[in-house]
């Protein structure tokens, strides 16, 4: 897996020549947020620049005003040794600055050519700027592993293949710096661990590339030097070979990070949740779930690891309220030992939520919020029947106070419930739905990804706010792709594969590597999985207080 | 029905073809840049009335031809100002257009001319003449195509062949240039076309005032061309059925073709035989003259296969955070 190492890191900086880029007290407010004060940066040539930070620290902010998209309140930039004022996108692209964003901004219905030349044509017909760039792109796929298709439409291709069509579209403006933002949050790990061998491969060249990241691992993995930023401050720059993650982690939130989660032992209760032989097939016809069983009792928590896109999802929307992932369903889901409707009627988000389950969904910006409403308007979304509310006519001064405080306690910032959602972090935001599912002390709290694209800080603030809520005696099932996550905070991880569980364990007498196999369905042969000895709905259940004369007389 | 009436309905269908089409390609430049456009309908009123009453003050066609340009882009200049370069919403500018064209021109027209509207009578230099296509009566005598060509092609007025030039020209300028490339680019993803250093406003302004410069030309040859002067809302929805031909077409420029022919060949019938007898039973004419909006009403509603517009299509392009 280890790179070979290249040269001594000390030779690779051209120390006659100037730093790539050079900012010198950079600052830029977005009203009254202060996004980045007074911010100093030196990146050296021939390097590849980590630049750290939670989210909302401020990192994507600078690297817009290196690329012209904001104009600095304060503050110079040099690129090469030259002042340079970057007043839009053209100056920069002029001076030799290409940047990958992390939402792509590729024309999807063009066609790989057509998105790499526009803007930078030969002239005004077409024809000859895109056999050059045909060309052209040959060349630049060979000399840095950037193979993808000239003429294919990129609504066809991967992302990961996306993504090298912008770093083409870089490199055909003739970038020598190229700045990624955020670039592996879409990659699987194969194709980032790709990614990091064309940087390397562009640093090798001699390009200058500034990475954008939270992610330690990649900083550590390919970075030369690190700079960390903490809320729109540089807090230091530092030789990646002279640091660690631990100190980088300290540096990103300003103070020691429990990697581990302190959680005293559960005391399981009362089953809350049941599930027998529970299949769904969903419109295409692709069955989703293959007969899940399983239980969740008071005061626990049910960790489900496995592989994105192993039935997790729909498991978790079936019993969140959204009925119409499914096309066909079968089996039985039970709630304090009444079976819950699963179709129709009752199924759906607010008939969950009578029933005391409340659910902090995998995808917030689409399901969790609505952007453009207020903080206080999307805390009590799915809620705001409730009666505290007022009657016909909302009662917003209660609202807004409601929110205020429930985000004082969730330490959502900035502390403001008049900002619509979408202008808080991505942390934040997922601290404003946590906020809202959890301040209810449900029965059952669903979790999907509670803290993907969240920063160290809110991870942990999430982490402690789950334990908190298990130990008053909520269950909750939590599902995620980090399988750190999971195991630091389970009482029982159950893993899925391929719509099935491949089996139980727990945290304590588990290994990252037997759930990796596990996850990649490798068949659980120490124990029988669930599903494999006794068939579904063949099990010993309980008595069923719905039906009490079930077999009795007719009355 | 013999081959002789069928040309006469063909001539009339190409004649009746042209507003729609030169009104459906300003809907399409506007629209592939991503600002929709419901103000056609009030561009081209406007370029009627400019046209006409030009064209019957000084006497010269070509003088309210270039009127009515003016006064298409001047309304197509505040549906710019409106949704570019102040971020409204599209749909209510378009609106606007249209309420202001069709009030506008009636009150200038009784204010100027004091005919209830309209404006006077127009005849000879004042009117588009036909144009009779060199050999046009020379092969007349060529059996089928000969009456075809001398009919159909030729003896129009001149904007039906800058209409016709039209076409392929938008075609070659949308696929085959680096101004079509952005222009599609920035109807589809605004974002992309910015991050390259090129201006989106600076784009879709060239679109808007294309479009305008079109609708003008549309609304001369109806005032000028297709009748002798201007009468009130004499564009009669016209805007609208270009709007829906541009969907049907799928925001194409040969479709569009196509489709706007489709709709002046169904005008053509509809003035050739106001009742249809089939049987004993007779196809009034308030149908046949209603079928053209039927059927504007039916590609809207989405009959005609599944039509993408463009994505940014009606989104004022703000740089996010």
């Amino acid at each position: 897996m280890a790179a070979p190492a290249a040269m001594p890191d000390e030779g690779r900086p051209d120390a006659a020549a100037p730093p790539a880029i050079e900012l010198r007290g950079i600052s830029k407010a977005f009203g009254p947020v202060q996004a980045n004060r007074a911010i100093d940066l030196t990146v050296a040539r021939g390097t590849i620049h980590g630049i750290v930070g939670e989210n909302g620290a401020g990192k994507s902010t600078l690297m817009s005003i290196l690329y012209g998209f904001y104009r600095p309140d304060a503050g110079e930039i040099r690129v090469n040794g030259e002042p340079l004022v970057i007043a839009d996108s053209q100056t920069a692209i002029r001076a030799g600055i290409g940047m990958v964003f992390q939402h792509f901004k590729l024309v999807r219905n063009f066609t790989v050519l057509e998105n790499v030349i526009l803007g930078a044509e030969d002239g005004a017909l077409l024809r000859p700027s895109l056999a050059r760039a045909r060309a052209e792109l040959t060349g630049l796929a060979r000399d840095y592993q950037l193979e993808v298709d000239p003429g294919a439409v990129i609504d066809e291709l991967s992302v990961g293949h996306q993504q090298r069509v912008e770093i083409l579209k870089a490199l055909y403006r003739r970038a020598d710096i190229l700045i990624l933002d955020e670039p592996t949050g879409v990659l699987t790990p194969a194709e980032a661990d790709h990614l990091f061998r064309i940087l390397r491969g562009l640093r090798d060249e001699g390009k200058t590339i500034i990475l954008i990241t939270h992610k330690l691992r990649e900083i550590m993995e390919v970075t030369d030097a690190v700079s960390v930023m903490r809320r729109g401050e540089m807090v230091a720059t530092v030789r990646t070979a002279e640091t660690s993650p631990a100190e980088l982690a300290e540096l990103m939130v300003g103070r020691k990070v429990l990697l581990r989660v302190e959680k005293p032992a559960a005391r399981p209760g009362e089953p809350v949740l049941e599930i027998r032989g529970l299949r769904l097939i969903d419109a295409e016809g692709v069955e989703r779930l293959r007969g899940i069983d399983l239980d969740l009792r008071a005061g626990e928590i049910l960790g489900i690891a496995g592989v994105s896109g192993n039935g997790q999802s729909e498991l978790l929307e079936l019993l969140g309220g959204f009925p119409e992932v499914a096309a066909k369903l079968s089996g039985e889901v039970r709630m304090a030992g009444r079976p819950i409707p699963l179709t129709g009627r009752g199924a759906d988000a607010a008939g969950r939520r009578a029933l005391g389950i409340a659910h902090v969904p995998e995808d917030r910006q689409a399901e969790g919020l609505i952007m453009d409403f207020h903080a206080w308007e999307n805390a009590i979304f799915g809620y705001h029947g409730d009666p505290e509310w007022g009657a016909a006519l909302l009662r917003n001064d209660r609202i807004r106070a409601h929110a205020a405080a429930e985000m004082e306690r969730f330490d959502v910032r900035p502390l403001d419930a008049d900002l619509p959602a979408k202008s808080f972090s991505g942390g934040n935001q997922q601290k404003l739905v946590c906020a809202r599912e959890m301040e209810r002390h449900p029965a059952l709290l669903l979790v999907g990804q509670p803290t993907r694209g969240v920063d160290i800080g809110a991870i942990e603030f999430i982490h402690r706010r789950l334990i908190e809520l298990r130990d008053a005696g909520t269950a909750i099932l939590l599902v995620s792709v980090e399988l750190d996550e999971v195991m630091a905070l389970s009482d029982r991880i159950a893993v899925m594969f391929d719509g099935r569980i491949m089996g139980e364990r727990m945290p304590g007498e588990t290994t990252p590597g037997e759930l990796g196999l596990l996850m990649a369905g490798v068949t659980d042969t120490g124990r029988a999985p669930d599903a494999a000895g006794i068939p579904p709905g063949h099990r010993p259940e309980p008595p069923d207080p719905a039906h009490p004369h079930e077999g009795g007389l007719p009355q | 029905m013999d081959y002789a009436t069928i040309l006469q309905i063909l001539d009339s269908a190409v004649r009746l073809m042209t507003p729609l089409l030169l009104a459906c390609l300003a809907g399409l430049y506007s629209e592939r840049a991503g600002v929709f456009d419901i103000g056609l309908e009030g561009k081209m009123l406007m370029a009627a009335f400019a046209a006409a009453s030009v064209a019957a003050v000084t006497g010269s066609v070509w003088l309210g031809l270039i009127a009515g340009i003016a006064g298409s882009l001047i309304l197509a200049a505040v549906h710019g100002l409106a949704s570019i370069t102040f971020r409204g919403n599209q749909l209510i500018s378009g609106v606007a257009i249209n309420f202001l064209a069709s009030g506008l021109t009636v009150l200038l027209g009784q204010k100027i001319f004091g005919l209830g509207g309209r404006t006077p009578s127009l005849a000879g230099d004042a009117r588009f003449g036909p144009v009779t296509l060199p050999l046009a009566e020379t092969l007349r005598g060529v059996p089928v195509l000969g009456p075809f060509y001398a009919e159909v092609i030729s003896g129009h007025t001149p904007l039906v062949y800058v209409a016709l030039i039209a076409v392929p020209l938008t075609w070659w300028l949308l696929f085959r240039t680096r101004f079509g490339l952005r222009l599609r680019a920035v109807g589809e993803n605004p974002a992309s076309v910015d991050t390259a250093g090129v201006s989106v406003t600076r784009l879709r302004y060239a679109a808007v005032a294309i479009a305008g410069l079109l609708c003008g030309i549309a609304g001369a040859y109806l005032a000028t061309g297709l009748s002798a002067g201007f009468v009130k809302e004499m564009t009669a929805g016209r805007g609208f059925i270009a709007l829906a031909a541009l969907i049907f077409a799928k925001w194409r420029p040969w479709p569009a073709l196509g489709a706007t022919f489709l709709f002046g060949l169904f005008e053509a019938i509809a003035n050739r035989y106001p009742n249809i007898e089939i049987g004993p039973v007779t196809i009034p004419s308030m149908f046949m003259n209603a079928l053209p909006y039927i059927l504007t009403v039916i590609i809207l509603a989405g009959f005609v296969g599944r039509a993408i517009p463009p994505r940014a299509g009606g989104e004022p392009y703000v740089k996010e955070r």
